[in-house]
């Protein structure tokens, strides 16, 4: 049984147009034109409970947009939404209880609060009895480290572990639904990788139904199962990593480490995309020829020191997915 | 989710504001000391007047500071209380009226508790100040009735006052920078309050009795308290039952701000 | 001096974007004018004993000052406060140009281009319909116009004071209060000097904000006879030049000890 369920949603907004100059001000007294954008063109989608989903786009192509319907903040112009069994802005009050919701850019605590009082008020809030409180409450702390500074204001956290708090917090009602929409965004390396064991873990234990945005496709490649692309407003690709990568490409790459520098690398089956001193990196379809029939001609013609093979960066595949848009 | 929730919520809020206000100590107490000041201030320009032409239209400075007590009372506790609703465009701009909109709670009730001005307090000071000075130097007969009258003028003033910056916020979901004309009504409403109703035009004094109900608050409870007949014939009933009008105008007002709130999640941000 | 064009020209195009306010504002200043000319009205008609204004010079002498509204130093720059309040004012102090005089042009931009979306119409507007009279005698017009400018430049030296101490974050925002009410009351927004009780006209003529709106609007109704503009200019000019080295001073002293709040 879908726990969230999307068909045909269309969304349009009208975008003022100003001129510039001064004289173009002054005609903006009298007038002012209007431009309308599609920002999401009837996408469909549908999610089983427990599913942990990517999605992703380009900047403009509507992964915001969508957000906000599902969670209710924004009303679509057409199109059906069923989300639990509601819909999300008809019964807004009701229904946002049971989703958390994480935006990597602003926080959702108390600026100048303990971040223990934050959790607090949220608790009031939602109204979550004290016992469900205190013990999500005491293994979220836990599973993100947060002991450390739970006495300190939001406003004096670094950005990694405010995130950490943010996801505390978006949980602490156990919801059904995170939606997290950049949540890695500006952390460094190690925050990353303790933002993402964790969300793998809540899905996991909790089956919490996860719908990512992001722009880092280490992410990406971490989580999710399925991805979503959406590109002007339409959904592009809806399918595993696999399926996506063979959707755009077969293509595989085989770097080479040379014994020397100065040689060039030539194959009939084979593309030479960049090299760096002795290291050259080539492009080859599997399917016109085995990787392994690759290897023993390369490593036979040439000095060949060190060599493997793997996908293409996922980067590279949403890029030309990208470019189809256009 | 119930009423005790809500309260026990708005508490918990003000709370924080109080606390966060109280961290600049000095800076509470002068704005607080400002605040009353500049309230003194106005009352004496109104003394001033007073002093110079003797009355206004038979009216006396003990019945006009009677007005004044109670309008800028009323006026000091919603500007405490609903003042929050004056950082909505800016809520709305950072995007933190979103946040607001994904907790499972009203967007107006959340608003509303974002702060509790203190420093309003120096005109409330000032406003009872006056008023007692006024209670005690007109000429009433005091009865149980016309002293609960008075308390549900201010009350009836606070609902009216708060239904203003409920709508002064509430506008600007469709235009970022109309605040000014709900500002101007609110705070020329003071000032029009602050003397009889009949000094004005014809006009004018209609526009304040029915369609914004300022009149009723403070104007027909004070004459019904000073037993004045109405130069302008109003039935006594109305007098009497004004203080309730000013509650209807805010129930108006959260009607108009949901209108806002709908047009608001309709076109995005 | 181009930089100071293009900060007023800019200022210009900013302000003409909010056209509702515009038309905001004009409304505004109608609605109390036309209050306080009521009460006005009513207060001249309970007494026959000779006051220091007639009827018809106080409406227009209130008129005068909602027109003018806007160019009175009320408020604090709230661009300038939040750049203050984020710390970024440091970038202020990296511009190629001195300090006070930037801010000086900010509140003459201020002052310019507001008045010409909202004291023209409401001028014309009260001059029509609303009672306002025209100057008591062309050579009260022509006194009027001059001590305008003192005034304008008098207002600017006050906001520039406003502006700069806010740098004084902590005390600076207990001030900000007082000062501006203090504008409004004795600049004669509230009600006319000369209707004050007599024993505080002399003080109230010495302080400063008698020069903003008080004294101009006086000279226009004829209530300061034209020949009196020589006064009002040097009370105007001696004021500002004291406020100008003073708001110097303090900006000079602000700079040093300022508080950066980071965020």
């Amino acid at each position: 049984m879908p726990q969230i369920i999307v068909k045909n949603l269309v969304k349009t907004f009208r975008v003022a147009e100003r001129e510039s100059g001064v004289w173009g001000a002054v005609k903006g007294l009298a007038s002012r034109r209007h431009r309308i954008v599609r920002a999401l063109d009837s996408i469909s989608f549908t999610l089983e409970p427990g599913e942990l989903v990517g999605y992703i786009g380009p900047n403009g192509a509507g992964k915001s947009t969508t957000v906000k319907v599902l969670s209710g903040i924004l009303v679509p112009d057409s199109g059906e939404v069923r989300i639990l069994g509601y819909v999300p802005w008809k019964e807004r009050i009701q229904y946002v209880a049971n989703i958390g919701v994480v935006f990597g850019q602003r926080t959702q605590l108390w600026w100048d609060l303990p971040v223990i009082e934050s959790f607090d008020l949220l608790k009031d809030i939602y109204t979550v009895p004290v016992e469900q409180y205190v013990k999500s409450r005491d293994e979220l702390i836990d599973l993100l480290s947060l002991a450390d500074f739970l006495d300190t204001p939001v406003r004096q956290l670094s950005l990694g572990q405010r995130m950490r708090c943010d996801l505390a917090t978006s949980l602490m009602h156990s919801p059904s639904i995170l939606f997290l929409d950049e949540p890695t965004i500006g952390l460094d390396a190690v925050s990353k990788i303790a933002v993402r064991d964790f969300i793998r873990r809540i899905n996991r234990e909790r089956a919490t139904t996860v719908i990512l945005t992001t722009h880092d496709m280490d992410d990406i490649e971490a989580l999710c199962n399925r991805i979503m692309v959406i590109g002007n407003g339409k959904i592009l690709s809806d399918g595993t990593l696999s399926e996506l990568r063979s959707r755009i490409s077969n293509e595989r790459h085989l770097t080479v480490h040379l014994a020397n520098d100065g040689i060039d690398i030539e194959d009939p089956d084979a593309e030479v995309i960049d090299r760096e001193e002795n290291r050259i990196r080539l492009r080859f379809d599997p399917d016109k020829i085995p990787a392994a029939t690759l290897i023993s001609r390369i490593a036979s013609r040439y000095p060949v020191r060190d060599l493997f093979v793997e996908n293409p960066p996922i980067e590279e595949i949403i890029a030309e997915l990208y470019r189809t848009i256009k | 989710m119930r009423m005790i929730d809500y309260l026990n919520l708005y508490f918990r809020y003000i709370g924080i504001s109080v606390r966060a206000q109280m961290q600049y100590k000095a800076s509470f107490i002068m704005a607080t000391f400002g605040n009353l000041l500049m309230s003194a201030v106005e009352f004496f320009a109104i003394w001033a007047l007073f002093d110079r032409f003797g009355t206004i239209r038979g009216w006396t400075l003990p019945e006009v500071a009677m007005f004044y007590g109670i309008v800028n009372t009323a006026f000091s506790i919603s500007e405490a209380g609903v003042r929050g609703f004056d950082m909505l465009p800016n809520l709305v701009k950072s995007g933190e009226f979103d946040r607001i909109l994904l907790r499972p709670r009203s967007a107006a009730f959340q608003v509303a508790s974002l702060e509790l001005q203190l420093l309003r307090i120096g005109k409330f000071v000032q406003g009872i100040v006056v008023l007692a000075w006024a209670l005690s130097a007109v000429d009433v007969a005091w009865t149980l009735p016309k002293a609960l009258l008075l308390v549900g003028a201010i009350g009836g003033g606070v609902c009216i006052f708060s239904g203003f910056f409920i709508l002064e916020a509430t506008l600007s979901f469709w235009t970022t920078e109309t605040l000014e004309i709900v500002n101007a009504i609110t705070y020329g409403g003071v000032e029009t309050a602050q003397y009889p109703l009949v000094i004005y035009r014809d006009w004018f004094r209609r526009f304040f009795t029915y369609v914004i109900p300022l009149a009723l608050v403070n104007y027909f409870p004070a004459l019904a308290i000073l037993n004045r007949p109405d130069p302008l014939g109003t039935p006594e009933i109305i007098k009497w039952a004004s203080p309730l009008l000013g509650l209807i105008f805010l129930m108006v007002t959260l009607q108009i701000w949901k209108i806002g709130v709908r047009h608001y999640t309709s076109t995005g941000s | 001096m181009k930089a100071y064009f293009a900060i007023i020209s800019a200022r210009f195009r900013m302000l003409l974007q909010y056209r509702a306010a515009a038309i905001a504002g004009f409304g505004t200043q109608l609605f109390w004018g036309f209050v306080k000319v009521m009460i006005y009205e009513a207060f001249y008609r309970s007494t026959t004993t000779p006051q220091p204004m007639e009827l018809s010079q106080v409406i227009t002498y209130t008129w005068l000052a909602q027109a003018f509204f806007t160019l009175m130093p009320f408020r604090i720059d709230a661009e300038i406060r939040r750049m203050i309040r984020e710390g970024n004012v440091a970038y202020e102090l990296l511009k190629p140009v001195d300090l006070y005089n930037l801010w000086y042009s900010r509140a003459v931009a201020n002052c310019t281009a507001t008045p010409l979306l909202r004291s023209i119409p409401l001028f014309i507007v009260a001059m029509l319909w609303l009672g306002m009279q025209p100057p008591d005698s062309i050579a009260s017009g022509f006194a009027w116009a001059a001590s305008m400018v003192g005034a304008i430049s008098l207002a600017c030296a006050i906001s520039t004071i406003l502006m700069i101490a806010i740098l004084w974050t902590i005390s600076g925002e207990g001030f900000m209060r007082i000062v501006p009410a203090m504008v409004f009351v004795f600049s004669g927004n509230i009600l006319p000097l000369p209707l004050f009780p007599d024993w505080a006209q002399t003080t109230l003529q010495l302080l400063p904000f008698a020069g903003l709106s008080d004294l101009p609007n006086r000279l226009y109704v004829g209530n300061i006879p034209p020949e009196h503009v020589i006064f009002v200019l040097a009370h105007q000019l001696i004021w500002t030049l004291i406020l100008v080295a003073f708001g110097r001073w303090l900006l000079k002293r602000g700079t040093r000890i300022m508080v950066v709040q980071g965020g």
